[in-house]
Parts: C-alpha cells; structure tokens; sequence
C-alpha cells in the first residue's frame, strides 16, 4: 500500500526539525519510530504533506539513571527499555516496554513517538501516569518541561505546538518499598490492548496502602486515573476486600466505547479483573518478590 | 505515481552496497523487491502485523513494511537471500527444512530471520522464550509446533558452534 506522497526532511537537530516544522506547515508532521504513523498514512487516515525524520539525530536515545530520576531519550526504543538496566528496577517500567505489540515493532517504536502520539491505546501513557513523569518538550519559544498529566489533553492532542518536539521523559524513581504492575490484554501480540490496568502503590510496613496510583488504558479518550479506586485503599490495610472495592471502583471509573474488540460491557469487566490482579501483583512487588508479569495474549 | 521529488537512498543489504532514486514514500520491502529485485522477502498482511516482510536492519528485526526506505539509509540490512554461505544453507534454515517447520512458505522468510535475530541474543532459548520472539510473525499452515521444533533445533546447532 502506499501513502500519499510525502516530501521528506531529514533534521540534524531537534532545532533543526523544529524550524522545518514551522516551515513546512501545519500539514508537516515528524516522524520517529513511525509504527504508528507509518500504518495510519498507509490506510490513507492522516496525509501529512511533508515528513521530518528525526531519526537521524544524534543522542536522542540514551537511557539514562542518576539523582533519583530516570531520563528517556524520546528516540529510546521500547526494545532499548526492556533491555536496560535502569528500568529493571522499576518492574512496572519493564513490564510495559517489553509487552507491545512484538519484537519487530518493539526494536522500532519509541517512547516518545508513543506519549506523543496520545493514542487513547497507547501503553506508555497509562504506564507513566503511575509515576512522577515529566516530557521536556523543545521548540522555538525554548525548552519546557511539562507534567505528563497536563502533557496529554485529549485523544490523539497533546499540549505540544506544531513547531515542538519531545526530546525526553523524566521518570522519578518510586521509593524502595514501592512497586508497580501493568497488565495489557490483548487477542494477539500485533494488536493494540483491549483493556489495560497500570498500578504503583507504596506499602507503610507490610499491608498499609500509603499511597497509590491506579490508571486503566483503552478504556477512555486518554488514560484514566480511577481516583475513586485510589481511594478506596489509601490509608488502609491492603486486603482482598479492600482490593476488590478499589477494582469494582475501576470498572465504574472506566468509559469505554464498544468495538471490535470487545463491547463496552466487557471492557469494563475486563478492566476491574485487570486492575484486580495488577494490585496483587504490584503489592507483592512492593514487598520485594519478584513477579513476573506483563501483556497477556493467547499463545503467550 | 506521481508527486514527491525522488531522493536518493543507500544501505548494505547482505553486504553489498546498493542505491536507488525513490520517492519517500516507498517502503523499505518495496525498496527490497521492486528496487533491488530481492523477492525473499514477502509483503502478507501490509499492516504491521504478520511479520512476513521481516529483515534485519542493523542487526535488528524490522517490519520492512512499516519503515519508508530513507529511514534505513545508511544502514545494515539482511534479508532471507543473505542467509545462505556459498549456497550452503544456514543452520536456521536447515532448521526449518529439517523439522518441516513450513508448508506454504510464505510466512518462513520473515520466521527465519525472527529465529535468527532470538538466537544472536539468547542461545538457549526457552520455550516460553522462543514463542515470545515469534509472536511477531504468524503462520497460517503449520499451527506452529515444527516451528518450535525447528527453532529447538537450530539453537542447538548454533550452539554446537
């Protein structure tokens, strides 16, 4: 299949890219790893009319760890996240970057491309709005660092101008007696979750819930963070009964549209199950076990 | 086609240096079969997601019908031709004669390198380990236990090496 025709840009610089962008106009978008855009211009959804590939940028894909942060080059591949070191020790981290789509993709897709893409599928978005995130966006006007919660606006719309780009995320490190869990379902390994549950919770001892983030993905025009459920255990003794409230507060927390993946029903259910499990799975991460969890698929 | 000027691109594809004038929008399989007459590698679903189109690029599985070729100038490319030594088969595809681990063939270039990108990281794969490095590339004869079987095998004889 071919997309319409494009005229290609290759920018030698993030400063570079950013005033091509403004050049080449509103109808100019870049490219980075393209596994999502690639696909979109294919089936003739989107036609930018000019293309800057920001691939060739030097230094856009270092991982990096020190003062309590982890810094992600926008160009780092989700391939490069699963295999590095510094997000080992953030199992939720590991979970995601090793679980989309497959290998192919995964060893091209990059997790700026994925925030700033904003698919409401998206699993970085649900993955980082767990933890202290921040994306330092360039353009023009600067440089800006912005929460990941105000970096995302809407489906398929972030806070970036046309003439921006994101050059990094920032994950602060979560505290030692924390841990985290994300938990996509999906039919097959290709293809975009059906639901998604991403939970970081901090323990006071060994069952207090001192605090939590809960965000379900798919589910929403963006990533939700199911407050309700929070709630439901902040403060309080983690237990099956706490655990199951937190998850049936999810399931009503969630505003999913019914598809071919499943009707609006289901997902809800499926959503809670996952948000259920993630919380055991996080709980006992948090406690130092080491778990093994991720995407889960038929086949697997 | 009509539209964008060409632009021209190179990459080492099995060891050769090879260049061409294409339009942007030309995918790197396309690149592969039109450009260079390298037919091994096969276009299945166009949509990213059966795997038959995969190459390495720079040592790494790639979905060739997902990339537009500029994107991979410069760089390293092996296809399913590019696996063969003097006409000897490679272990991987002896593999796959071996265990059967095909019947139509036209998933087995895009398998082959799969197989190949898994065990230059990981010579003693499991199995969970090997399902997990194909999950990118579907069959639709075989219902995939030669493949396994195949892949089992290949690593040992890798790993003989």
């Amino acid at each position: 299949m071919y997309a319409y025709p494009f005229s290609y840009h290759r920018a030698k610089s993030l400063a570079e890219a950013s005033e091509l962008l403004r050049q080449l106009g509103d109808e100019s978008r870049v490219l980075a790893g393209g596994q999502s855009l690639i696909p979109l211009m294919k089936m003739r959804l989107v036609r930018p009319t000019a293309l800057i590939d920001i691939n060739f940028v030097p230094g856009l894909n270092d991982i990096q760890s020190h003062n309590g942060e982890l810094r992600f080059g926008a160009l780092a591949r989700h391939t490069d996240i699963e295999m590095s070191d510094a997000a080992a020790g953030i199992p939720i981290l590991h979970d995601c970057g090793a679980g989309i789509a497959d290998v192919q993709v995964r060893n091209q897709g990059t997790i700026g491309g994925s925030v700033a893409e904003a698919d409401p599928s998206g699993d970085w978005s649900a993955t980082l709005l767990t933890l202290e995130t921040s994306v330092v966006c360039v353009g023009r006007q600067g440089e800006r660092s912005v929460r990941l919660e105000e970096f995302i606006k809407d489906a398929y719309t972030t806070v970036l101008a046309h003439d921006e780009l994101v050059r990094e995320i920032i994950v602060k490190k979560p505290p030692k007696n924390s841990g985290g869990a994300y938990l996509a379902f999906k039919r097959s390994a290709p293809v975009y979750a059906t639901a998604s549950a991403a939970v970081q919770v901090t323990l006071d001892g060994k069952d207090i819930c001192k605090d939590i983030r809960i965000v379900l993905g798919c589910v929403g025009l963006t990533a939700i963070r199911a407050k309700q459920a929070e709630a439901e255990l902040r403060g309080k003794k983690i237990d099956d009964e706490t655990m199951q409230r937190a998850a049936d507060a999810a399931r009503s927390a969630a505003e999913p549209q019914g598809d071919m993946r499943g009707s609006a029903d289901y997902k809800r259910a499926l959503v809670a199950a996952l948000v259920r499990r993630a919380l055991g799975i996080a709980v006992r991460r948090a406690r130092g076990e080491r778990v093994e969890a991720g995407h889960e698929y038929v086949g697997r | 086609m009509s539209g964008a000027e060409k632009i021209a691109v190179r990459m080492r594809v099995n060891g050769e240096t090879r260049e061409a004038q294409v339009e942007p929008r030309t995918l790197l399989v396309e690149f592969l079969r039109e450009n260079l007459n390298l037919t091994g590698t096969h276009i299945g679903c166009d949509t990213t997601y059966c795997g038959a189109c995969t190459v390495l690029l720079n040592g790494r599985t790639v979905k060739s019908c997902t990339l537009f070729a500029p994107m991979a100038d410069g760089g390293e490319i092996t296809t399913v031709e590019g696996l063969t030594t003097n006409g000897a088969l490679h272990p991987v595809q002896h593999a796959f004669a071996e265990c059967h681990g095909l019947q139509c063939g036209y998933c087995t270039p895009g398998l082959l390198l799969s197989t190949l990108h898994l065990l230059t990281k990981n010579v003693k794969p499991t199995d969970k380990e090997i399902r997990k490095a194909i999950a990118g590339n579907t069959c639709r004869c075989t219902g995939y236990q030669n493949i396994l079987k195949a892949i089992r095998m290949a690593a040992d004889e890798m790993g003989k090496r």
